[in-house]
C-alpha cells in the first residue's frame, strides 16, 4: 500500500490550527475559548507526530507526550480560574472580564 | 485508493467536521462533545502514523481526563448559551479574515515539497512494539529531567487548582 | 601709586560693598565713616598719583595692566588702566567734586530712609566713573560707561516707591541705551579696523592712516559718528536729551554729581580721548559741533520758562554740555575739557545750592512759590550768586575763561564755523537771562509763600562747607587760563598738550597771525560779556523792576510760551512716534505671536501631541480579551509571513 504523504497530515494540522484560532477569536464563552486552545494544541501535536514519522525519530513523540501532560496541568489550573471568575462575575462571557484596562 | 488514504481522509474529515462544530455549536456542552470527537479522530490518525502509544495517551489523558474535566466544569457552572456581546470591533470584523488567512497560509506552505517531504511509511508490527519501548527508553534516559520536571508541574497544578477553586473561606 | 592704580578703584568699590551689604543696621555715623572715608582716601590716592605723574618724563602715559579679561581668537581685552594728562584732569575733578558732594549728602540725606543704600550707590558710582576715566582701552571704558548708567538708574529711582521716580530711572537707562547701541557698533568697527581696542595701539595705527576729508567719508568717520551717538545718549544732547530733565526726580546730590559734574561729561571725555580719530574725520567733527551748538541753544530756550528750580538747572546742564561738544567739534579739545572742569564746579555748586534752598523751603521746588530768601539763607544766596556769575561768563569767574575759549575757537579757530559762534553767543544770552531769572525769583522780591507754614532755615554745616569750597573753585578755577589774556601762557592748554598733540598737528594753519588772534580774542570776550550783561539786565527788568512783565509777556506771546513750557512737546512726540508703536509691536507681535504662539505653542504642542498619542495608544488596552486575542492573531500572522518570506529566500 502506498502511504499517505506527510504533507497531507501537515495540511490537516494547519486547518485544525486555523479553525482553533477562529474559534478562539469568535467564541464568547470562556470555557469554549479554552477548548479552542486545546484544539490548537491538538493540531500541533498532529504536526509533531507527522514530523516524527517523516524523519523516523522518536523525539517528536516525546514532545507530544509532554505537550499532553502540560495541557492537562494547564486545563486544571485554567478551569479553576474559570470557576473563580464565574463566581465573581456571575457570567461566563469573556467580554465581561474586562477590569484590567486603562 | 489504498486503505491508508481512505482511512486518512475519513478521519481527517471527521476531525475537521468536529472542529467546525466546535465553532458553530451554540451550547458549550455541544462544543465539548465535538472536541472529543476531534480528539478521537486524531487518535486514529496517530495510529495511522504508527504512534500507538501516543494514540493511547491521547484517548486516555486528553479525551478521557481533560475533556471530562471540561464537561464537569460546564455541568457545574450550568453554562448555557452566552449572551450576544460584540464589544470588540476588531474581533468582529478582522477575526475571521485573519484566522482564515493564517489557516490558508500555513496550509499552503506546509503543503510544499520542501517542508512536507517524506512519505509516511506504513508501520510494521515490529516497529510498533519497539516504538513504544524505544519511546519509553528515550523518555527515561534522554529526557529524564523534563519528565521529572513535569511531575512537579502537575503537583503545582493540583495545588493551584485547589487553592483557586476553594474561593474565600 | 602709579604702579598701584587699582587702589583708586578698589577704595570706592569696597565702600560700596561694605555699606551695601552690611550697612543696613549701622548707625548713620558708621555709614558715613565708610562712605566718605573711602572717597577721601581715594582722593588722597589721586593726589599722590598726580604728584608721581608730574615726576615722569613728559608725554609718557603710565599704564597698569592687571589681568586678561576676554580672550577670543584675535580679540583680547585686558583690564588695564592708564594715566595721562587728560586722565589727571578728569581724576582730580571727579574725585574732588565727588568728595564734596558725598560730604554734602551727609546733611541733605540725614532724614531720609535708605541712607546706607544711598551711600553705597554713590560709592559704586564713583568706582565706575573712575574706571571709565582711567580705562586704557575702549572696552574697559565701556564697562565704566555702562556702570555709571546703572548707578544713574539706581540713584534716580532712589525713592523707588514713587512712580515718577521709578519711571524716570527707566527712561534714563533706556534712552542712554539707544546711544550705547551706536557706541557698541563703534567699538566693533574700531576693533575690526585696528585689530585692537587699546588706546595706545589704536592711536599709533591711526597716526599712520590718511586723514579723511569733508568730501570723502571713510571708516574713521563711521567709527567716530557711532561713538558720538553713544555720547549723545550719555551726555544728553539732541535728540537723546529727554532723560536728563526727568532725572531730577532723584535726590539733589545725585543731580549734582551725576547729572552735572561727572557722568554726563563722560561723552565729552570720550570724544576728547578719541581726538586722534576725530581729527582725522572732519565730517564727524562737524557733526559734533553742530549737535553741540544746536543743543546749547535749544535747551536754553526751554529753560527760559521752567518754574521748577531743578528743571531749569537740568536744561542748563544740557545746554552747557552742548558748549563742551561745540568746543571739541571745532578742534578746541582742551577748551572743551576746561569747560568740563569749570562746569563741574559751578554747576555742581548750583545744584547743591538749589538743594540747600529746597531743604530750607521744606521740600518746595517751584520757584513761583519762593522769593525773598536772600536775607534768610545768606550763605546759600551768596554761593549761588557766585555760581551764576560763573555760568553766565562774567570775569574773573571760572566760566568766563572756559566759555570764552570755546566761542573764540568757534569764531576764529582752525576749524571755525562762524554761524556756530553766533548760535553759541545767542545761547549765552539766554543762559544769562534764565540764570538771573532763577536767582531773582528765588532770592529777591517778596516771599510768595506762607511764612508761618514754611520755616526757612539755613542748612547745616555739612551742606554749607562744600558750597563754600565750590564757590571758591568757581571763582578761581579759571585762572589757569588767565595769563593768556595778558599774552602769557595758557597753563591748562599747555598741560594737556601731549594728549591733543596729534589733533593739533592736523589742524589747518591759522589765517591770522598771533597778535591779530590775540586782539580778536579780547574783542570777542568783550562781546560775550556784553551779551551776558544784556541778559542780566533783561532779567532784572522783568523780575525786579516790573514783576508783572513776565505774566504779560507770556499772555501776549501765548503760543511760543506754551510751546516752550511744554518742552516743544518732544516727550509727547516720542511717545506717539516711538514708544507706542514699539509697545504695540512688543505686545502684539513679539508677545502674542512669537512667545505665546510659536514658542509656547511648540513646547505645549509637543506635550499636547504626546498626550494625544498616548491617549490613543492606551485605548489599545481595552480590557477586552477578544480584542487582545485578535491582536495576538495579527502578530502571529505577521510573524509567520515574515518567517516564510525569509524562508523563501533560503529555499531554492
Amino acid at each position: 500500500m502506498s502511504a499517505v504523504p506527510i504533507s497531507y497530515y501537515l495540511v490537516l494540522s494547519a486547518i485544525l490550527f486555523g479553525l482553533g484560532v477562529i474559534a478562539f477569536v469568535f467564541k464568547r464563552n470562556i470555557i469554549t475559548v479554552f477548548m479552542a486552545i486545546e484544539l490548537m494544541l491538538n493540531a500541533v501535536n498532529l504536526a509533531f507526530v507527522a514530523f516524527a514519522r517523516a524523519h523516523n525519530q522518536l523525539d517528536g513523540l516525546v514532545f507530544v507526550f509532554f505537550v499532553i501532560v502540560v495541557a492537562a496541568a494547564e486545563a486544571a489550573v485554567g478551569l479553576a480560574i474559570v470557576l473563580a471568575i464565574a463566581q465573581n462575575r456571575q457570567s461566563l462571557n469573556i467580554e465581561r472580564v474586562n477590569l484590567l484596562k486603562f | 485508493m489504498s486503505l491508508s488514504f481512505i482511512l486518512f481522509f475519513t478521519f481527517a474529515g471527521i476531525a475537521v467536521l468536529g472542529a467546525v462544530l466546535v465553532i458553530v455549536a451554540r451550547e458549550p456542552i455541544h462544543s465539548a462533545l465535538s472536541l472529543i470527537l476531534v480528539m478521537v479522530a486524531l487518535a486514529v490518525l496517530y495510529l495511522l502514523l504508527g504512534a500507538e502509544f501516543i494514540a493511547a495517551v491521547q484517548i486516555i489523558v486528553y479525551a478521557g481526563a481533560i475533556m471530562v474535566l471540561f464537561v464537569f466544569v460546564i455541568m457545574l457552572l450550568n453554562a448555557g448559551v452566552e449572551e450576544r456581546t460584540d464589544w470588540s470591533k476588531l474581533a468582529k470584523y478582522a477575526g475571521l479574515p485573519l484566522g482564515g488567512f493564517l489557516l490558508l497560509e500555513l496550509a499552503y506552505w506546509l503543503a510544499r515539497p520542501a517542508i512536507g517531504s517524506g512519505v509516511a511509511h506504513a508501520a510494521t508490527r515490529a516497529e510498533a512494539a519497539s516504538s513504544t519501548r524505544a519511546l519509553s527508553e528515550m523518555l527515561f534516559r534522554d529526557y529524564l529531567f523534563p519528565f521529572e520536571a513535569t511531575s512537579i508541574l502537575i503537583l503545582i497544578a493540583i495545588l493551584g487548582a485547589l487553592v483557586l477553586a476553594k474561593g474565600d473561606e | 601709586m602709579l604702579n598701584h592704580l587699582w587702589i583708586v578703584l578698589a577704595l570706592p568699590l569696597a565702600g560700596a560693598a561694605i555699606n551695601g551689604l552690611l550697612g543696613k543696621r549701622w548707625p548713620q555715623s558708621a555709614v558715613n565713616g565708610v562712605g566718605i572715608g573711602s572717597i577721601s582716601l581715594a582722593f588722597l590716592a589721586v593726589t599722590e598719583l598726580v604728584r608721581e605723574f608730574a615726576e615722569l618724563p613728559a608725554g609718557q602715559p603710565a599704564m597698569n595692566s592687571y589681568f586678561p579679561w576676554i580672550i577670543a581668537g584675535n580679540f583680547r581685552v585686558d583690564f588695564a588702566l592708564r594715566v595721562d594728562q587728560l586722565t589727571v584732569v578728569m581724576l582730580l575733578t571727579v574725585s574732588f567734586v565727588g568728595l564734596l558732594i558725598h560730604i554734602y549728602s551727609m546733611g541733605y540725606m540725614a532724614h531720609e530712609g535708605g541712607y546706607y543704600r544711598f551711600f553705597s550707590y554713590l560709592n559704586l558710582f564713583m568706582f565706575f566713573m573712575l574706571t571709565l576715566v582711567m580705562a586704557a582701552n575702549i572696552v574697559v571704558m565701556f564697562v565704566g560707561w555702562e556702570g555709571v548708567g546703572l548707578c544713574s538708574y539706581l540713584l534716580i529711582g532712589f525713592w523707588f516707591l514713587k512712580k515718577s521716580a521709578a519711571d524716570a530711572g527707566k527712561k534714563a537707562f533706556i534712552v542712554t541705551r539707544l546711544g550705547d547701541f551706536g557706541f557698541t557698533v563703534g567699538i566693533l568697527l574700531l576693533f575690526w579696523t585696528f585689530g585692537s581696542i587699546d588706546f595706545g595701539a589704536i592711536f599709533a595705527k591711526a597716526a599712520a592712516m590718511p586723514a579723511e576729508s569733508m568730501t570723502q567719508a571713510g571708516i574713521l568717520t563711521s567709527i567716530c559718528l557711532l561713538l558720538f551717538t553713544g555720547a549723545i545718549g550719555k551726555s544728553a544732547q539732541l535728540p537723546l536729551y529727554v532723560w536728563l530733565p526727568d532725572a531730577m526726580e532723584g535726590p539733589t546730590p545725585v543731580s549734582a554729581l551725576i547729572h552735572a559734574a561727572t557722568m554726563v561729561t563722560a561723552g565729552v571725555y570720550m570724544v576728547a580721548r578719541m581726538n586722534p580719530l576725530f581729527s582725522r574725520a572732519p565730517i564727524a567733527m562737524l557733526a559734533v559741533a553742530i549737535v553741540g551748538a544746536a543743543t546749547a541753544f535749544y535747551s536754553a530756550t526751554i529753560g527760559l520758562v521752567q518754574t521748577d528750580i531743578k528743571k531749569v538747572l537740568a536744561y542748563s546742564t544740557v545746554s552747557q554740555l552742548g558748549y563742551m561738544f561745540l568746543g571739541c567739534g571745532v578742534g578746541a579739545y582742551a577748551a572743551g575739557i576746561f569747560h568740563l572742569m569749570t562746569h563741574a564746579f559751578f554747576k555742581g555748586l548750583l545744584f547743591l545750592a538749589a538743594g540747600s534752598v529746597i531743604h530750607a523751603m521744606g521740600g518746595e521746588q517751584d520757584m513761583l512759590k519762593m522769593g525773598g530768601l536772600r536775607k534768610k539763607i545768606p550763605v546759600t544766596f551768596w554761593t549761588m550768586l557766585i555760581a551764576t556769575l560763573a555760568i553766565t561768563g562774567f570775569p574773573p569767574f571760572a566760566g568766563f575763561f572756559s566759555k570764552d575759549e570755546i566761542l573764540f575757537s568757534a569764531y576764529a579757530g582752525p576749524y571755525a564755523i562762524k554761524i556756530l559762534w553766533g548760535v553759541g553767543l545767542a545761547a549765552a544770552l539766554l543762559t544769562s537771562f534764565y540764570m538771573f531769572r532763577l536767582v531773582f525769583l528765588t532770592f529777591f522780591g517778596t516771599p510768595r509763600f506762607d511764612e508761618k507754614k514754611v520755616h526757612v532755615h539755613e542748612s547745616p554745616k555739612t551742606m554749607l562747607v562744600p558750597l563754600v569750597i565750590l564757590a571758591i573753585l568757581s571763582t578761581a578755577g579759571g585762572w589757569f587760563a588767565a595769563p593768556k589774556f595778558w599774552g602769557g601762557e595758557d597753563f591748562f592748554h599747555g598741560y594737556l598738550q601731549p594728549v591733543f598733540a596729534s589733533a593739533e598737528k592736523l589742524a589747518p594753519a591759522a589765517e591770522l597771525g598771533e597778535e591779530a588772534l590775540h586782539t580778536l580774542e579780547l574783542q570777542l570776550s568783550g562781546v560775550a560779556v556784553l551779551v551776558a550783561l544784556i541778559g542780566f539786565f533783561v532779567a532784572w527788568w522783568m523780575y525786579i523792576r516790573r514783576p508783572k512783565a513776565p505774566e504779560n509777556l507770556a499772555k501776549s506771546l501765548h503760543g511760543p510760551y506754551t510751546l516752550l513750557l511744554h518742552k516743544y512737546y518732544v516727550d509727547e512726540i516720542y511717545l506717539a512716534l516711538i514708544v507706542r508703536p514699539l509697545l504695540w509691536l512688543s505686545t502684539n507681535v513679539l508677545w502674542h505671536v512669537v512667545d505665546e504662539g510659536l514658542i509656547d505653542g511648540t513646547v505645549n504642542g509637543a506635550a499636547h501631541i504626546s498626550r494625544r498619542a498616548g491617549g490613543q495608544l492606551r485605548e489599545l488596552q481595552s480590557g477586552n480579551a477578544r480584542s487582545y486575542a485578535s491582536w495576538v492573531v495579527i502578530g502571529a500572522v505577521g510573524v509567520t509571513v515574515l518567517l516564510l518570506v525569509l524562508w523563501i529566500r533560503m529555499v531554492p
